[in-house]
């Protein structure tokens, strides 16, 4: 069985992000970028159902600039097989991602495609959904643990209030929860050995899907600042406070 | 315009998400609901009371039993041929459901909104809450999800909706439920609590998390919250995480400890009313959000304040 794992370059997940003046975005210039931790999560569980030998090879893919290679370089170096970047400069929103994920997941019939949950920048939390839609299959999100049986696969999910479990018909979808899995380091022969792999580069037009946001950004402005507190000088100063904003 | 909203319930109750997911409905124009669910009679009958409800659409059939996303999407995606806007709560439920909708009908999804700006203008949260976005769709037909805590919850009574049986395509047959492992509380509910006492690494261990923290959140009448860094250390099970990974919250008073205030912490409680906060690190970011703020070791100053209320 094959697995695509999407991957997405985003901000590093330490840096706070600064809003541009002119209030047009956030300002991504010499800003560090990395693999969205959530993808990361992805590669690692595509890589240990392959140790496991649920899986015969992992195809990662990312849409994005020529920088984006530098995210597939990564994910090859943990253990993926070869990428694929559909190259553009574009932002590109999660619904015309999920068309070229479906086209890439037509030409290349994965048993299961591996995605982050949300990536940190937009935090949109859709892509694995509406990839899963428009393949008509079914989708496993939020995942904690996966578990492969058979022609199925077992997907425990993590829900408000606890934990579901689902039994998915493969091809399935299944998005990556925090608690899945460590993500392992490269180590540097890896690296080195990542820079042999095959990396196709592709456009969208080469898969028909037209990128024309359907969202436009009117602005994007920081959030209200909170007022700077007070602070008190010891607990009997703390329950004073409280009792008089009537807690207790 | 017409909108739909997906109610989330237990086969019992309406969800208060739901709720705040009608009141920001009502701001785009009238308000429809989706009943889904298998002998959810009773659910349909509390939803069409919930104030400025016009129409309540139920789908009563063992396929929308768990509300399997495969199954509930094509029953509201064929429902939209007469709506406008399909609502969701950007709770687990809604975010598995939406996007599934919104690429059925070929449209993006505006995701987690925080107000209603115009017709088709939105703000919501990007960068874990470090930025805000209006946005505004180009779509035909809009799918939402709505950030609970953003929004007032329309009054469960004074409503009086119709009710009307719908039919959808059933099972996919293509995914099944296996079980659900639900903690039990008695406690509030995270997200609707109006006190959070919330702890984070400090707290050592889960023994020590239930010996300092558990108290306090009594006395309070309070529901208990975590860091992502208590909750990975194993101190409390993971439905406790508050966070831009966890549950997003703005109860009336907040209290961390031991919580040093990491950016993906602040963004799910930054919009708390009243931030208290206890920490024995004076330099530690919480401050910098916190109303009151106290410089202390926990382990002493947390028995003495539960001790003092």
């Amino acid at each position: 069985m094959k697995i695509l794992v999407p991957v997405k370059r985003v901000i590093d997940y330490n840096v706070k992000p600064r809003v541009k003046a002119d209030g047009t975005g956030v300002d991504l210039a010499n800003v560090k970028m990395s693999m969205n931790p959530f993808d990361e999560i992805a590669v690692e569980e595509a890589i240990r159902l392959k140790e496991k030998g649920a899986a015969t090879e992992i195809v990662a893919v990312s849409v994005g600039p020529a920088k984006a290679q530098e995210t597939l370089r990564t994910a090859l170096a943990m253990g993926a097989d070869r990428a694929i970047l559909i190259e553009t400069d574009e932002e590109v929103e999660p619904l015309a991602v999920a068309k070229i994920l479906k086209a890439i997941a037509d030409e290349e019939a994965p048993g299961l495609v591996i995605l982050g949950k949300q990536s940190i920048s937009d935090d949109s939390n859709q892509t694995g959904q509406m990839l899963a839609a428009l393949m008509g299959r079914p989708q496993g999100t939020f995942a904690n643990t996966v578990e492969v049986d058979g022609d199925s696969v077992i997907v425990k999910r993590e829900v408000d209030g606890g934990l579901q479990t689902v039994k998915l018909a493969m091809p399935a979808i299944v998005t990556t929860d925090l608690r899945l899995n460590e993500p392992r380091y490269a180590s540097l022969p890896n690296i080195m050995k990542a820079k042999q792999k095959p990396l196709a580069v592709k456009t969208a037009a080469d898969y028909g899907v037209d990128l024309t946001p359907r969202l436009k950004t009117l602005k994007v402005a920081e959030p209200p600042v909170r007022q700077a507190g007070e602070k008190v000088a010891d607990v009997a100063a703390l329950v004073e406070k409280v009792k008089a904003l009537g807690i207790a | 315009m017409k909108t739909l909203v997906l109610v989330e319930h237990d086969n019992t109750k309406v969800h208060d998400a739901t709720l705040a997911v009608v009141t920001a409905a009502s701001k785009l124009g009238e308000v429809h609901l989706l009943v889904a669910g298998h002998n959810c009679g009773s659910v349909a009958e509390a939803a069409a009371k919930i104030a400025g409800v016009g129409k309540v659409h139920v789908a009563d059939d063992a396929a929308y039993a768990n509300g399997l996303a495969e199954n509930v999407a094509p029953l509201a995606a064929a429902l939209m041929g007469h709506h406008d806007a399909f609502l969701a709560a950007a709770t687990t439920q809604g975010k598995n459901v939406a996007p599934r909708v919104a690429a059925h009908l070929d449209v993006m999804q505006v995701s987690e909104i925080l107000s209603v700006e115009g017709p088709k203008t939105f703000t919501r949260p990007i960068y874990a809450g470090n930025a805000i976005a209006t946005v505004e769709s180009t779509d035909a037909k809009l799918v939402i999800t709505v950030r609970g805590t953003a929004f007032e919850k329309a009054a469960t009574e004074g409503g009086s909706g119709t009710i009307e049986a719908v039919g959808g395509a059933g099972d996919a047959g293509v995914s099944t439920f296996i079980s659900s492992e639900i903690a039990k509380s008695e406690r509030p509910e995270l997200t609707s609590a109006k006190i959070i006492v919330s702890g984070g690494r400090a707290l050592k261990d889960a023994e020590t998390f239930e010996a300092t923290i558990t108290p306090l959140a009594d006395k309070l009448g309070a529901a208990i919250g975590a860091s992502r860094a208590a909750v990975d250390a194993g101190y409390v099970p993971n439905d406790y995480q508050v966070g831009q990974t966890g549950k997003i919250v703005a109860p009336e008073f907040y209290f961390a400890i031991g919580i040093s205030g990491a950016i993906q912490h602040l963004a799910g409680m930054k919009d708390s009313k009243v931030i208290i906060a206890i920490n024995k690190d004076d330099d530690a970011p919480i401050f910098q959000v916190a109303d009151i703020g106290l410089v202390a070791d926990l382990f002493t100053a947390v028995p003495e304040l539960t001790g003092a209320l």
